[in-house]
């Protein structure tokens, strides 16, 4: 990797890797790879969808009763928050294209307090699970609530939204460093979004599988 | 963009052997010299160094797994107890399908030829995203290690497909093992999401779509397979390892759980994994085939798009592996037609490879020697699979020795072919040296002899019924079990020549020359070895197809 020169005078100037045709084609290809691994994530998460499709189809009854007992006040606050804060990330790509790295500090900043309270709200509902008893798998020991299947639906759950909060976890970190770039190194500017860019995709997909999770989970 | 508009002679004919004589060589040195300490090749970024890396570790995993293979054939030498008690042969058996599968298979040709070809063969510099190659590497050997780990303190006795509900009760160690399984898978992952970028971004000039060579379409498809399918293994082993740890109960019958459900999720990767070990396979021949025969490939795009067929309906066959776990008629009806798809895609190939030779000057080396073994494997392989994936037929001959020999046959048999192949056809190019030729045709013969002793007893076995994976047997298999343990000793004599020999060329081969088998292949437009940035001077253009070999004249082969 080494740093080309600035392509018009005072436009910052991106990292460029000299193995790359041109700086084009290297965004292009940081945006490939992304789109790439954004198909893999999903595709994660695809295979509990499909372990909800096939339980919710042995147990419908214990499936609907148990989507009940999660906290549909909290769950929709938190589908609030979330997207909320995707138009933040979003914002923060279009200030990025501007140049105007502190308002993607801002911007950042703002999407990562409304994760946080994400990460927060769900916590106080796990917790609430943990005092009731309505675990995953051997764990589970609600008195209110025995269908069989029920605890299948509370491992789904846990395992589900186990791996969103994970991947959440992830996004802050990335979305996080690009907030640090734009404080420390004030370089994103029209030739130098891409970073920025990615990160911001990659806080698009948490938001979407919470958008499944949510309905999923919550609603049906 | 730096296309040179005017094409260098030897960029436009790579035909002629120049014996590393070529202006400005010294001050380019080759990837194996440049930079000579430890550090330099660990934390290297080169393409080049990051495929031989791989290469050294699936040679490596590559003897273990051939090691506890021979192990597992020794002791069915005898109706009874031979060499191990029934745990360990349990042990021996899953250690050998995992390593050889996750460890050797699945990397051998893309991560370690791949990884060294395709930037040559794309004319560029290196793949898309370099650093994300080393992690490759390092993802790969911490996932080895944790499995190997896992195997040695307290082992694995469920068989490589760790079906549910026995993986999460048994007392063996099943957490490290399928944790190594999904951090390989990452490696996995971020290998095709590479090539696949790279395919799409790092094409020189002059490389359209329809111009990249056959083996490029091949690692293209196995990359589509590689990042589609293995984040859902991925999962699936994260499951099993919550499952095994604190009883989750997903795939457990006890609590409510379904087992079928595990294994359409693990056949789900693991029918297409099939795909990324043969369609690799395949390329490799595709290349072989053309530069031996001296003809260009024969159906170039229908190869090209059998490639990506293969890898599309791969998607839709895994059922086929449960024929007999209880779905529905109508179901195994449909998996078993879809399943059929496969074996027209693969007939595509085929004759397209014979219409290649058909009329060729064939040159018959030690590549070309794999390529006839490979067919017949490919070919017999293929036809035992539409058998099985009859679901009448299946019904008798699941799970029985039948099975074992037929993916024997097509996974083992071509990826085994097609990795010898690759290995002899850009020996030269990669160490810039030469094997000795004889050896090589020997060791041909006799590795393909022993795999053929080694599995037709295995059909045969399958045929009477002898189950697979079991310790003991009656009395009357011991005549076709001792064959088949007879043909693996060939198949390890043959190995042993091929290490010798190839070891020796490493050090005292004669010099190669940058292309002596006078191939048209894009990557022997480079030096052998090739410098660091692949092509030195100005950037080569491709203005031929990649199989271009025409009119081949009597003194142009045979000659080197």
């Amino acid at each position: 990797m080494s740093s080309a020169p600035a392509a018009h005078g005072a436009a910052p100037a991106p990292k460029f890797a000299e193995h790359f045709a041109s700086l084009e084609v290297q965004n292009h290809a940081a945006r490939l790879g992304m789109w790439l691994f954004l198909s893999t994530e999903i595709l994660l998460f695809a295979g509990l969808f499909a372990c909800y499709a096939c339980y919710r189809f042995l147990y419908p009854e214990a499936f609907a009763e148990a989507s009940r007992h999660l906290d549909l006040t909290l769950g929709t606050v938190n589908t609030v928050v979330l997207i909320t804060s995707s138009l933040t990330a979003a914002l923060a790509v279009h200030y990025a294209k501007e140049g105007k790295n502190n308002m993607v500090a801002l911007m950042v900043a703002l999407t990562l307090l409304m994760a946080l309270g994400f990460l927060v709200i769900k916590g106080f509902e796990y917790s609430h699970k943990f005092h009731e008893g309505t675990l995953p798998g051997k764990h589970y020991s609600y008195q209110g609530l025995q269908l069989p299947g029920a605890p299948m639906y509370f491992t789904i759950y846990f395992l589900s939204t186990g791996l969103h909060a994970f991947h959440v976890t992830i996004g802050m970190g990335v979305l996080a460093w690009m907030g640090i770039r734009a404080i420390t190194q004030k370089n994103f500017g029209p030739n130098n979004y891409t970073g920025v860019e990615l990160a911001s995709m990659y806080w698009h997909l948490v938001d979407l599988v919470w958008i499944f999770l949510f309905p999923m989970l919550y609603l049906v | 963009m730096t296309p040179s508009s005017s094409p260098t002679a030897e960029g436009v004919l790579p035909g002629h052997d120049d014996a590393g004589g070529h202006a400005g060589h010294h001050d380019h040195p080759s990837y194996l010299v440049d930079g000579t300490t430890v550090k330099s090749w660990l934390l290297t970024i080169d393409h080049k160094r990051i495929g031989l890396m791989f290469l050294a570790s699936v040679l490596f995993f590559f003897l273990v797994g051939g090691v506890f293979a021979l192990a597992v054939r020794v002791e069915l030498l005898t109706p009874g107890p031979t060499i191990m008690d029934a745990m360990t042969y349990n042990r021996a058996f899953t250690l050998h399908g995992l390593i050889m599968i996750f460890l050797f298979m699945i990397p051998a040709i893309p991560a370690a030829f791949g990884n060294f070809m395709l930037p040559l063969m794309l004319g560029a510099k290196d793949v898309a995203f370099p650093r994300l190659n080393l992690a490759s590497f390092y993802i790969y050997v911490t996932g080895a290690v944790l499995m190997v780990w896992g195997m040695l303190n307290g082992g694995l006795d469920t068989g490589w497909t760790f079906y549910t509900p026995y993986s999460t009760h048994t007392t063996t160690t099943v957490a490290p093992v399928l944790f190594g399984a999904f951090v390989i898978g990452f490696s996995s992952i971020a290998t095709g999401l590479n090539f696949i970028v790279t395919v799409h971004t790092m094409r020189a000039p002059g490389i359209t779509w329809f111009k990249l060579p056959l083996f490029v379409w091949a690692i293209y498809a196995t990359s589509c397979i590689q990042v589609l399918a293995t984040p859902v293994i991925g999962l699936l082993t994260l499951l099993v390892v919550g499952e095994n740890l604190f009883s989750f109960g997903l795939f457990d019958p006890a609590r409510g759980g379904d087992p079928v459900l595990f294994q359409h999720l693990f056949w789900f990767y693991s029918h297409p994994a099939v795909y990324i070990m043969v369609l690799p396979a395949f390329g490799v021949m595709s290349e072989v085939v053309a530069a031996f025969s001296r003809k260009n490939i024969f159906g170039y795009r229908a190869v090209a798009y059998s490639s990506l067929g293969i890898a599309f309906v791969g998607f839709f066959a895994w059922g086929h592996h449960m024929f007999v776990s209880g779905q529905s008629t109508f179901d195994a009806g449909v998996f078993g037609v879809l399943t059929m798809l496969v074996g027209v895609f693969t007939a595509i190939k085929v004759f397209n490879w014979v219409g290649t030779v058909y009329k060729g000057a064939v040159d018959f080396r030690t590549p070309f020697a794999y390529f006839c073994g490979f067919l017949f494997f490919t070919v017999f392989g293929g036809m035992t699979g539409i058998a099985v994936g009859t679901v009448s037929l299946d019904m008798p001959w699941h799970d029985t020795y039948f099975v074992v020999a037929h993916f024997h046959f097509i996974m083992v048999g071509a990826t085994l072919m097609a990795f010898l192949a690759a290995f002899h056809y850009w020996f030269p190019k990669m160490f810039g040296r030469m094997y000795h030729e004889g050896w090589g045709l020997v060791s041909a013969a006799l590795i393909i002899l022993g795999f053929n002793a080694t599995f037709i007893p295995q059909f045969l076995l399958g045929n009477y019924g002898m189950p697979r994976r079991y310790y003991e047997y009656p009395e009357r298999f011991q005549a076709l079990n001792v064959a088949s343990t007879a043909g693996a000793s060939l198949l390890a004599f043959g190995f042993v020549i091929v290490a010798i020999y190839l070891t020796y060329a490493l050090f005292y081969g004669r010099v190669a020359g940058k292309n002596p088998w006078r191939s048209k292949g894009y990557e022997w437009l480079s030096e052998s070895p090739p410098p660091t940035h692949n092509f030195v001077g100005p950037q080569p253009t491709f203005p031929e197809e990649p199989h271009y070999y025409v009119a081949p004249k009597k003194d142009e082969v045979n000659d080197v």
